[in-house]
């Protein structure tokens, strides 16, 4: 397969558009038909798959040996993540939260896992036994798969090695077919439960996964054309050469930040797990380990968006440039792995931070800010970037687009805010 | 539905994020009790050393859960226990009847038994429940398990509680020192 010609298509300065075609949505349309076929027909074998990755220089058992570094790493930050997060929830609540496992409750994950391996492993006795127990392995699998292709610092900057696990030229296709892909496992599981509740919860859930999953693709389609490539390294590389992809692409971000929190069922959009209305959703007959897995799926998909944000719209592995100026910590600027630690920190913060306040949208609300909201808001924002690319005008356009788009939604949020009740008269606050 | 109203929220919540918990980690943290708190019966003393209590069995009267009993005895002129005529030789308050109601605190004439702080009673045997006059003179500070807990450990007796200041009635009670950290 042929490698994309990714930086190729820049539009930052007229004079480079030489070696571009002068209307580059065929060719774009040609590498998605191309990747869809490769990913359709070798998603799971691309990791292994040399052909997949003409520049890849490691070894096959560096590869290994990251691939199982990336999933001790995603299991261990999962576990971490439930405390850090019942903390934080409970900080948010004002109370202390877990304290008394180990230090400061620093054991509880551990306590957490072995209680959840010795539980009674109860299985259903109308359950389909093959798919109920397959389903919790399908989802926590392919929730595991997209992590390795984010890069974590710049080449040969793993020990001589790179510090990413595969680099697909289809990457950003990978990720959407590897995470559409985890609603198999929701689905089966509330298919295979023989159960009313498991049944409800898996058909909203998977309701509301593809219709995210609609808005999530769109909205990323309009950097992929900006950038003209797949390929997140070359995203990354594109934004430390133009800026990051945020400046340029707002609406796209602010659209991938919400569906993004859906495709990981938080708290906003958590309609598949309303422990309120539907006992416990698709995993209601789910106990011990195999619940803990449908959790562990739910955490990598959060963790794996909050690492994709930071490396498609906010450049990466690389602090913001304008710190590069600054003497003393610019010498920090290309540091693999600790700008992307902190953004993925800070992602999960906002997480977090947004489970802690907000409340469960209804079903229908659900729908209607998919279809009704986000999508349109993506589709015209994917048309006015490929606009900009196809007429060849500075990519500064779409920096003022986005600007513009903030300011058109300050004013709605402005005019559309409730007048704040007014004082009472003769309390003396007023005036 | 606002999203500046939402915006709003988020700031709540940060807000509230980095306030002090309301949580009190009791058992590692002491309780903070109001002044009036209703724990432990103290059996006080005039400012001389004499006991106030004079045997008269009125607690026991107006005791709702016959908790009290008593057992006076006449004072030895030359060396008198209590400031009266008679004392209490025996005073005991079982601690698994007492309601703490504190009717005997109102029914005592000379304000000899007071409510007091301490309410870590918890223990093994029946017959620890009963406290004597050993156990509930001014003076003596913890109760039963907490005192048993020091002789053993040699440490000394750590309350589980804190107040802002002491009833005036609870002449000659010490303040919990304030918590440590």
């Amino acid at each position: 397969m042929k490698p994309f010609q990714g930086t190729g298509c820049r539009a930052n300065k007229p004079g480079e558009r030489g070696t571009c075609s002068p209307n580059p949505s065929p060719a774009f349309y040609k590498r998605i038909a191309a990747g869809a076929q490769f990913v359709a027909g070798m998603a799971l074998a691309a990791e292994s798959t040399p052909a997949a990755d003409p520049t890849a220089t490691d070894p096959l058992w560096m590869v290994g040996i990251k691939a199982f570094l990336v999933i001790f790493g995603l299991l261990t930050a999962f576990a971490y993540m439930t405390l850090i997060e019942r903390r934080l929830l409970a900080r948010i609540q004002i109370r202390q939260g877990p304290n008394r496992v180990g230090p400061d409750g620093l054991l509880q994950p551990l306590a957490d896992a072995i209680k959840s391996i010795f539980k009674e492993d109860l299985i259903v006795t109308r359950a389909d036994r093959v798919i109920f127990v397959l389903a919790p392995m399908i989802s926590v699998t392919f929730a595991l798969l997209t992590f390795g292709l984010i890069p974590f610092g710049p080449k040969d900057a793993f020990f001589g090695y790179d510090p990413w696990v595969i680099n697909l030229d289809v990457g950003i296709l990978y990720v959407f077919a590897v995470s559409e892909m985890a609603i198999y496992g929701i689905f089966l599981a509330g298919w295979a439960s023989n159960s009313k509740y498991s049944l409800l919860g898996s058909l909203r859930s998977s309701a509301s996964l593809i219709s995210y999953e609609l808005a999530l693709g769109i909205s990323l389609v309009a950097p992929v054309v900006l950038v003209g490539s797949l390929n997140l390294q070359q995203i990354v590389n594109w934004q430390y050469e133009n800026g990051w992809l945020i400046l340029y692409m707002l609406p796209a971000f602010a659209i991938f930040l919400l569906t993004s929190m859906a495709e990981a069922a938080r708290t906003p959009f958590d309609l598949p797990e309303a422990e309120q209305e539907l006992v416990g959703g698709y995993n209601t007959e789910y106990s011990s380990i195999k619940w803990a897995l449908f959790q562990m799926a739910e955490y990598i998909h959060l963790i794996t968006a909050a690492a994709l944000i930071p490396t498609i719209f906010l450049g990466g592995w690389r602090m913001p440039g304008f710190m590069e100026q600054i003497p003393i910590i610019g010498g920090l600027f290309a540091l693999p792995y600790l700008w992307m630690f902190v953004k993925i920190a800070l992602f999960l913060f906002f997480f977090i931070w947004v489970r802690g306040t907000l409340f469960r949208l209804r079903y229908d609300q659900l729908m209607v800010f998919s279809w009704g909201r986000l999508f349109p808001l993506a589709l015209v924002w994917f048309l006015l970037s490929a606009m900009v690319v196809a007429f060849q005008w500075p990519v500064a356009v779409l920096g003022w687009l986005s600007l513009l788009s903030l300011v058109l939604f300050s004013a709605y949020v402005i005019l559309t805010a409730k007048p704040k009740p007014r004082a009472m008269p003769g309390v003396g606050a007023g005036d | 539905m606002s999203i500046a109203a939402l915006a709003q929220s988020m700031g709540i919540t940060l807000k509230a994020l980095f306030s002090k918990p309301v949580t009190i980690p009791y058992p590692d943290a002491p309780v903070p009790l109001k002044p009036r708190f209703h724990g432990r019966h103290v059996l006080t003393r005039h400012p001389n050393g004499l006991e106030k209590c004079i045997g008269c069995s009125l607690c026991a009267a107006a005791c709702p859960a016959y908790a009290i009993y008593v057992e006076a005895a006449e004072n030895d002129p030359n060396n008198p226990v209590s400031a009266g005529e008679r004392y209490a030789r025996v005073y005991e308050i079982n601690m698994l009847r007492c309601i703490f109601c504190g009717l005997c605190e109102e029914a005592c004439p000379t304000g000899a038994v007071v409510m007091g702080y301490d309410f870590e009673m918890a223990d093994y045997r029946y017959s620890d429940f009963v406290y004597g006059k050993e156990d509930m003179l001014v003076e003596v500070e913890g109760t039963k398990p907490q005192r048993r807990e020091a002789a053993y450990t040699g440490k000394p007796i750590k309350p589980g509680y804190t107040v802002p200041y002491l009833r005036p009635e609870l002449e000659g009670v010490k303040l919990p020192k304030p918590p440590r950290r």
